[in-house]
């Protein structure tokens, strides 16, 4: 599998479990599917973003800080999208933050780097 | 007339008829660079090529002709085993002396025994290891037995190359993959003659580095003798100046590959080299037998970065269940 397949496909499934996680909060259980869908595509950006980087950068740190990185940038623009008074920054940004570093070592440990052909 | 030549005079005219007589070759005498057993070794210059390479010449008179059959022989498996581990023949001949020659590529660096100290961290050594195993793997592919595998013998080049030398007691113990041209038969006349040389029980090799069967002389020697070998090369790794305690399972791949019996012993080079790269790899190694427990917990080891990460998240998530902001 290469890289960004590995990124989108991880990302996608921990996008999805995290949105899940949703359904521990009472107050936004009604929600539910739209959070999970929104987390899905969330997940699945930054998995082709963090996939992409790796297949260009083959470093293990570099790759963690990008994940970090485009993790914290999304859920940001997700909590800063909610509606109403209260973004809840921290409670979205951290998990986010954190399934970004996962898929930024990830990408970076496993998946297939293109092959360079010898001319 | 000894009475009125000093002990080093009489050394110097030991060496002058020793050297070779390059007249009328390509090649001029710069400098000796070892003797061995059977013959010395000489820097000297190709002028056609212009470049030094290193000349290997019987030393000394070879009345029944065996030295010579020995050489030639040594200089034929050399041009078979192409391989960047094992150093390269260009040219071979008689000299105007009458003495047979061959040439290889000069090799300039530390030989493993020197090389050794200035390797501090044992996964370097063992690294290391496995680049020596590569040559000798390769050799018995082939079914040529080095017969004298000592740190001595590994040569480490100026940028880090690893090379198996002299290969003056190898030994063909099998059919070569080459069917149209076999170690064994390639000339009929020296190399069927020279099987005979080592065969009939005849003991060659370094002690402590020798297996028991060929320290015994047995004539049916096989690759795991060279395993033992190279046993004895990981020993002498492990221990050379390293103070720390030596794991188990290193210590049981030493071990089986030092086996006093051939059948305990790794069968092929590649196994050997395969455990030790598995203990590199912080992997389980065929020779020491681990528990379920040693075995998870190896697991968890080796996939500790997961491990942490999956635990941050649901350590996140589950405090911010139980902690949500208000």
């Amino acid at each position: 599998m290469n890289k960004p397949l590995l990124g989108l496909v991880l990302g996608t499934i921990l996008g999805a479990f995290d949105g899940l996680t949703a359904w521990f909060t009472p107050a936004v259980r009604n929600a539910l599917l739209g959070i999970v869908i929104g987390s899905t595509i969330k997940g699945l950006i930054a998995g082709v973003l963090i996939g992409f980087f790796a297949r260009k950068v083959n470093s293990l740190a570099l790759g963690i800080l990008f994940g970090l990185g485009v993790g914290l940038l999304l859920a940001f623009a997700v909590a800063a999208m909610q509606p109403g008074p209260d973004h809840y920054y921290f409670a979205i940004m951290l998990p986010g933050g954190i399934v970004g570093t996962i898929i930024g070592y990830a990408t970076q440990r496993f998946g297939e780097r293109p092959q360079t052909l010898a001319r | 007339m000894t009475r009125f030549l000093s002990d080093s005079a009489l050394e110097r005219l030991r060496e002058a008829a020793d050297s070779p007589d390059l007249t009328g070759t390509r090649y001029r005498l710069v400098d000796k660079l070892g003797q061995g057993g059977m013959g010395g070794v000489y820097c000297v210059e190709d002028t056609e090529l212009e470049r030094r390479v290193a000349l290997k010449v019987i030393s000394g008179p070879d009345p029944d002709g065996i030295g010579t059959v020995r050489l030639l022989q040594e200089a034929r498996i050399i041009a078979r085993l192409e391989h960047p581990g094992i150093v390269p023949v260009h040219d071979a001949g008689v000299l105007p002396d009458g003495r047979p020659y061959y040439t290889m590529k000069l090799v300039q660096g530390k030989r493993l025994d020197e090389h050794v100290e200035s390797v501090a961290s044992l996964s370097d050594r063992l690294r290391l290891f496995l680049r020596i195993c590569d040559p000798v793997a390769f050799a018995h592919a082939y079914g040529v037995l080095h017969r004298d595998l000592k740190p001595a013998n590994i040569m480490i080049g100026p940028f880090g190359e690893v090379l198996v030398m002299d290969w003056g007691l190898s030994k063909v113990f099998g059919p070569s993959p080459e069917k149209d041209a076999p170690i064994d038969q390639a000339d009929a006349g020296p190399s069927t003659e020279n099987r005979s040389l080592t065969a009939h029980g005849s003991v060659v090799g370094t002690p402590g580095y020798m297996s028991p069967e060929q320290t015994r002389g047995d004539a049916s020697l096989d690759q795991r003798s060279d395993i033992y070998s190279l046993g004895a090369i990981l020993q002498f790794l492990i221990s050379t100046g390293n103070a720390e305690a030596i794991a188990k399972p290193l210590s049981a791949i030493r071990g089986r590959a030092m086996a006093e019996d051939p059948e305990a012993r790794y069968q092929t080079v590649s196994e050997l080299s395969t455990d030790l790269a598995h203990f590199l790899d912080g992997l389980a190694v065929s020779a020491y037998p681990e528990g379920p427990m040693v075995r998870a917990w190896r697991w968890v080891l080796r996939n500790r970065t997961w491990i942490l990460l999956l635990l941050a998240y649901i350590l996140t998530r589950t405090l911010l269940i139980f902690f949500r902001p208000r």
